[in-house]
This record gives C-alpha cells, structure tokens and sequence, in this order.
C-alpha cells in the first residue's frame, strides 16, 4: 500500500523537523492509500474529541490540589448540540450565575482565572491544572490577589467578561479548549482581557495559544502570561496596543536564567 | 418602503431592503443566528422573485446601513463609477443575471468599478451555482508582484508552510515540501502563532533568504497585524506583501484592530519599498462570511452581502491577492458541507464581479459537518470557475490553526483534471530547477536533493 515513489531519506529527516504531514509521497497526484486512511481516523477522532463533555468535578479537584479555591457554573447553552449553534449562548452566564458571583467576590482582585471547555475538553482534561501549577509561582511572586478559579462548561471565550466583571476582576485570563486539529486535539489557548467587561471585542484581548505538550509548555505560556499582565497593569491596556515583547526578554541573559530556575 | 410578493392566496412583505436581501439568501446558520433568514422556503423563494424586480439604481440609492453610520458605506458611495454604472443602471436584479450569463469578459471588465457588494450579493442570491461558476469564469483579474497571477487557464496556491510555534527549521521544511509539489505561486505565506516583532522579523528574513537563494519569482508574507507590519517596515525589515483581515462594515473592522487610515498608512509604506519585479499590488485581504455578526456589527445585514462589502473595502487598494477563508469560522455561521460549498462559490463569484483577485481557502473546522469530500466537491467546482488560488497545506492538515483545508496534493488533483497552469514565470522556473516537464507536470526523480541543500539550516 505504498505509493508509487517511497519516501526517500531526506524526507524522513525533514519529516521530523514539524508535526506538519511533510514527505507524504504520492501517487500519480493523489496521496498514498495509508495516509488516505491515516487522515480519515485523525479526523473521526477529532470529530469524537468535539463531543466529549468536560468532567468538570475532576478539573475542579485537580485544581483545588493545588491550593485554589474553585467554583463550576454553567453557560447560558443548555447542550452541545445548541453550543455549537449559538455561541451567543456560550458568551452568556446561565441563570444565576451572575449573582452567585457578586455573593463570591466581595472584594475587588487583581485576576479572576477561567477554566472553559470551549471546543475541546480533552485540551482542559489533560493541561488545565498542569499550567496553573506552572503560573503559581508568577502568581505568588506577583503578589496579586486572585478570585476563586472559575471552571465553566458550554463557555465561549467572552464569557470570561461577565465572569470577570462579577469577581471584580482588574484582568481576566480564560484558559480554553481551542478547536481540534487532526494533530492537536489537546491544545489550549490562553485569552487576557483587562477590566472585563460585557462587550469586549477580541482586539481587546491577547491571546496565547498552541498550550500543549508538542507546542507550547505550560513553563513558557506561565511566563509569557505573567509578562503580559505585568504590562497590562503598567500600560493600562490589553489586545492590539499590547504586544507579546517576552521573546525579546527571553533572549536576554537574566530572564533566561530566571527561567531555568523556575523550571528547574 | 416595504416590498410584497403575491404566491397563491398569500402576500409576503418584506419591510425594507436589508431584510428582502437577507429573506432572499439561501439558508444558512449564521443569518438564521441573527434573527434574519427567511422563516419557510417559500418566504426565501418569494423574496427572491421580489428582489429580482429590484432594480439596480434603487439598491445604489438605499444603503443598506447609512452613510454617515458606516466608513464602509462611505468608501463605497464615495468610491463608485457612475460611468461604468450606466451600462448597468436601467437593469433589474433579474435582467443583470441574465445581462452576466450573456457578457463577454470584456464587458465584465468594464462594468467592475460600477458594481458595489450590494449589488453583486443581490445578483448572487438568484443565482444558481452554475450561474455563479459561469460568469465567475469569464470575470478575469490579473495583479502583479513578482509574478502574474489570474491568467486563463491558469491556478495559483498559496503554500501555508504553518508551525505551531514558529520554529524557523520546521517552516522550512514544509516550505521545501510545498515547492517540490510545484506550490508556492500565490504567495509563501505563513500565520505565525507570535505576534512578537522579534520573532516576526526572524521569519520575514527567512522567507527573503529562501526567496532569493531559490531564485522563485514568487513572494512571501507573514500574516501578522498591520501595525506589526508598519513596525516592521519601519524597522527596515524586508516586507514584501502586507495582511490584513478585513470585514464589511467599520464596527467590524475595529474589532479587527483596523481602520482605512490605517491601512492606507501601510499601504503607502509597502509601496515605497518597491519590492515587486512585476508589478506593485502589495496588499493581501482576507476575509470571511460571518466576521461581522461574530463582532456583533452586523446592522442586521446578512452575512453574505456584508463579505461582499468587505471586498468594497479591499478594491481601492489594488490587493494581489483576496482570499475568503471560506470554512473557517465555524458551523455557527456555514453549518455544513452544502453551506460551505454554496458559500465558497458566491464570495469567488461576486469578488470577481467586483474586480478582485479571489482566491478561496477551501476549508472546515472539525466541529462543522463537513469532510474532505466536501472539499473535493468545492474545490473542483472553484477550479471551474477560475478562482485566481486555494491554499497548499501539507496533507491539508493546518498543525497551527487547527483546521482542514486543501493540500499540496490537492493542487495536483486539480491541475491534471482541468489543465491548469501555474504563473507562467513560477511554472518557467519549475521546469529550470528540473522538478516539471515541459508541460508542467511533476518529473518522477525532482530535484528534491538540491532543494533541500539550498534550503538555509536543512542540509544534512
């Protein structure tokens, strides 16, 4: 089941360099019968990993090991189905939930943090508590005062406004399931959005994205995450005037000596 | 003014303009997510029947979101071609299709100027998807930078070399890859996953090396912000083609971070570094149905008409390249397969009508109910219609943004059932390298060795 030309070795070298589908070979111009079938099961898994629904509890313990305070509340999109149709539904809190924010958070903090299933739990299953463990520490350093961490299921990324808004949030920092690649069914993105509120367009926000353990770590997204806040208390703002400068930062000596010894 | 159509017993009223046009849209989940598709299949087809007697003066004479609301609308009025509007302007909705389906693609040629979104998405609506193919096909647009592209005959691809962090050895890889598919025409055009100028500037280096030390008459782009770019430029570092996302009305744009003093700021920069060989269309669009409603700046105008507004916003700066990426943006707005595919052939079709270079990212997300089957159903059809480039992504699985879209094999696919060419300078320069024949078709043996050891950082 080969194609007609096999994949030569520099092709396997290169082949290495990225998760891209390099070197695939071909037949004719089509593409050899077992990455034919190769692409079809990515996809049916991926289109299975959509469907899966996030076991909230679990996330929620894993976080509270940590030694965060946690709480589950749900969108306004009663089921999948309509999640993926309405994703007006999935910016909105579910009945209640607003006021059992304002009871939550009497007091105003620097960083309200949401843990949101968006279109992927497996991604929150598997990397959720992994990078809070790695931002506690910047957390801790920083000295800001954080809200209970919010897990959310049925939630789009500007559901993080109204939550933010409710906790009395100077910044909100929703970390979500992004939507699955065939070669990244884990992968979380990162959204921050200062002085959240209800209406906050995405050129408000910054995103870092890719989490997962073939992209991005958790020690690199906590750093660039810690480093864009610090900027967006200084500067006043967050989104398209903000940009991610930490690449430079890392270059430097110190920061990367910081670094190492935060992941050491 | 509220417009009636009588079928049996039953009058339809449509209360304005944007709702007869939204009523009159084929079905899909994004219009029916605003509130505004037709409520049965007999309320669409009658508000077509009633837009076809619509004539084309009277939709200049009513923008649908007001003039002094919109810098959109303000660009289109102020921006339009009363001369080549008067070949058109006696007809109706129903008369211009049948004016489309009998023009030659001079007369297409001329019209262009005079043709506003409005206009072009009304005519859409009454139109099969045959008819959107066979005037597609006759609407020719030719730009330049390195290379001529939009030629009869003639598809171009984007090569999408995307990693999911930017690691300059990967990119290269895929690079290598998609050139030794014959991929790359359009544009080498890559979405970092950092919008960092350090790593911006590292990756514009990369692609001028590899441009230059290959020798391909082709150009690159990293598809960052405009005020990236302006960065960039400023910087001195070597920007050859300049992107933006952009959308169909003001608020939508702002929620892209963009405004029309700002992209006429960078286009003028991009101008003044004279990188073209060819020519000097410096801009890349993209775009999408459903951008303005997602930004909540819809005005209550159907998703299609206003993707068609945001290639108003394209014209003035005479892009090389416009691409509707056309699947991306979720089942919410395209739901499946069938309105994909439909979708797809309207915003190539009405670009075209309106002047621009459309190319299609002939693609879906895995949340939507659609497969590669599908793909293959769209692409051969943009294939017939002469869409101007689709995307080359390797195995046409993006490993950074997460979507399915075309593959480099996809290209070939393509070519050989419909015969058709490369750029003439990419494809002259394909055969000089060794890699094609004499015809354009891929040698067994390419020079895939010397590719690689050109390649900066891949030589074993």
């Amino acid at each position: 089941m080969s194609g007609q030309d096999d994949v030569s070795n520099p092709w396997a070298r290169l082949a290495r360099l990225t998760p891209a589908r390099i070197g695939l070979g071909r037949a004719g111009a089509g593409l050899p019968t077992r990455e034919v079938l190769a692409f079809g099961l990515a996809h049916a898994q991926a289109r299975d990993a959509v469907h899966t629904p996030l076991d909230a509890e679990a996330v929620a313990k894993e976080i509270e090991a940590l030694g965060f305070a946690t709480l589950t509340l749900a969108s306004a999109a009663p089921d999948r189905a309509t999640y993926l149709r309405r994703p007006d539904l999935g910016r909105t809190l579910g009945e209640g939930a607003g006021a059992t924010l304002t009871a939550l958070q009497a007091e105003p903090v620097d960083l309200a943090l949401v843990v949101a299933d968006g279109l992927s739990a497996r991604a929150v299953h598997e990397g959720a508590a992994a990078f809070l463990k790695a931002f506690k520490p910047h957390i801790d350093k920083a000295g800001w005062r954080l809200s209970p961490v919010i897990v959310a299921t049925q939630a789009r990324v500007a559901l993080g406004d109204g939550i933010g808004a409710g906790l009395k949030a100077r910044a909100v920092a929703v970390l979500i399931g992004e939507r699955p690649g065939l070669s990244s069914p884990d992968s979380l993105g990162i959204y921050l959005t200062l002085n959240p509120r209800t209406g906050r367009t995405d050129a408000e926000r910054n995103c870092i994205s890719n989490v997962r353990p073939a992209g991005l770590s958790h020690e690199l997204a906590a750093f660039k995450l810690h480093w864009l806040l610090t900027q967006a208390f200084a500067l006043g703002l967050t989104g398209v005037g903000l940009k991610d400068g930490s690449d430079r930062l890392l270059e430097g000596p110190a920061a990367q000596a910081a670094l190492a010894d935060r992941l050491g | 003014m509220p417009y009636r159509h009588v079928v049996g017993a039953r009058t339809h009223v449509f209360v304005d303009l944007p709702t007869l046009m939204a009523k009159a849209t084929p079905v899909r989940s994004g219009d029916r997510l605003a509130g505004i598709a037709a409520e049965s299949a007999e309320e669409g087809m009658a508000a077509r029947w009633c837009l076809a007697d619509v004539s084309l003066a009277e939709i200049l004479a009513r923008p649908l979101i007001p003039y002094e609301e919109d810098d959109v609308t303000r660009l289109i009025l102020d921006t339009h071609d009363a001369a080549a509007f008067s070949d058109i302007g006696h007809l109706t909705v129903g008369d211009f299709r049948e004016f489309l389906l009998t023009a030659s693609s001079a007369t297409l040629t001329r019209i262009a100027p005079g043709v506003t979104p409005e206009i072009a998405a009304a005519v859409s609506k009454i139109m099969r998807n045959q008819d959107l193919i066979l005037v597609a096909r006759k609407a020719r647009v030719v730009t330049r930078f390195r290379n001529t592209i939009g030629l009869p005959g003639r598809l171009s691809v984007r090569l999408q070399p995307n990693h999911p962090t930017d690691d300059a050895a990967g990119i290269t890889a895929s690079i290598i890859d998609g050139l030794s598919y014959g991929c790359g025409d359009a544009v080498i055009g890559l979405n970092p996953a950092s919008d960092s100028i350090a790593t911006i500037g590292g990756l514009l280096h990369l692609f001028d090396d590899l441009i230059q030390r290959l020798a391909i008459p082709t150009q690159g782009c990293i598809l960052t912000h405009v005020t990236t770019t302006i960065d960039a430029i400023n910087q001195g570092l070597p920007v050859d083609l300049v992107f933006q996302s952009i959308a169909g009305t003001q608020g939508a744009n702002a929620s892209f971070g963009v405004t029309l003093p700002i992209l006429r700021e960078v286009h003028e920069a991009a101008l003044s570094l004279k990188r073209g060989t060819l020519g000097d269309n410096v801009m890349y669009f993209e775009t999408g149905q459903g951008s303005a409603l997602s930004a909540n700046s819809h005005h209550g105008i159907d998703q299609q008409t206003l993707e068609a507004r945001a290639y108003a916003v394209a014209r003035p700066f005479r892009p090389l390249l416009v691409n509707t990426v056309v699947g991306f943006i979720g089942p919410e707005y395209l739901y499946d397969g069938k309105e994909i595919i439909r979708a797809g052939l309207e915003d190539h079709f009405c670009g075209k009508l309106m002047g621009l270079p459309l190319g299609v990212d002939v693609c879906y997300t895995n949340h939507a109910e659609a497969d590669q089957n599908d793909m293959d159903t769209l692409l051969t059809l943009l294939g017939a219609a002469g869409c101007t480039f689709v995307m080359g992504i390797p195995g046409a699985d993006d490993v950074m943004l997460n979507y399915q879209s075309t593959s480099f094999h996809d290209s070939l696919y393509l070519r050989e059932v419909l015969g058709l060419k490369r750029a003439p300078e990419f494809e002259a320069w394909l055969a000089e390298i060794g890699l094609t024949d004499a015809s354009g078709a891929l040698l067994p043996e390419g020079p895939s060795a010397r590719l690689i050891a050109a390649a900066p950082g891949l030589a074993a």
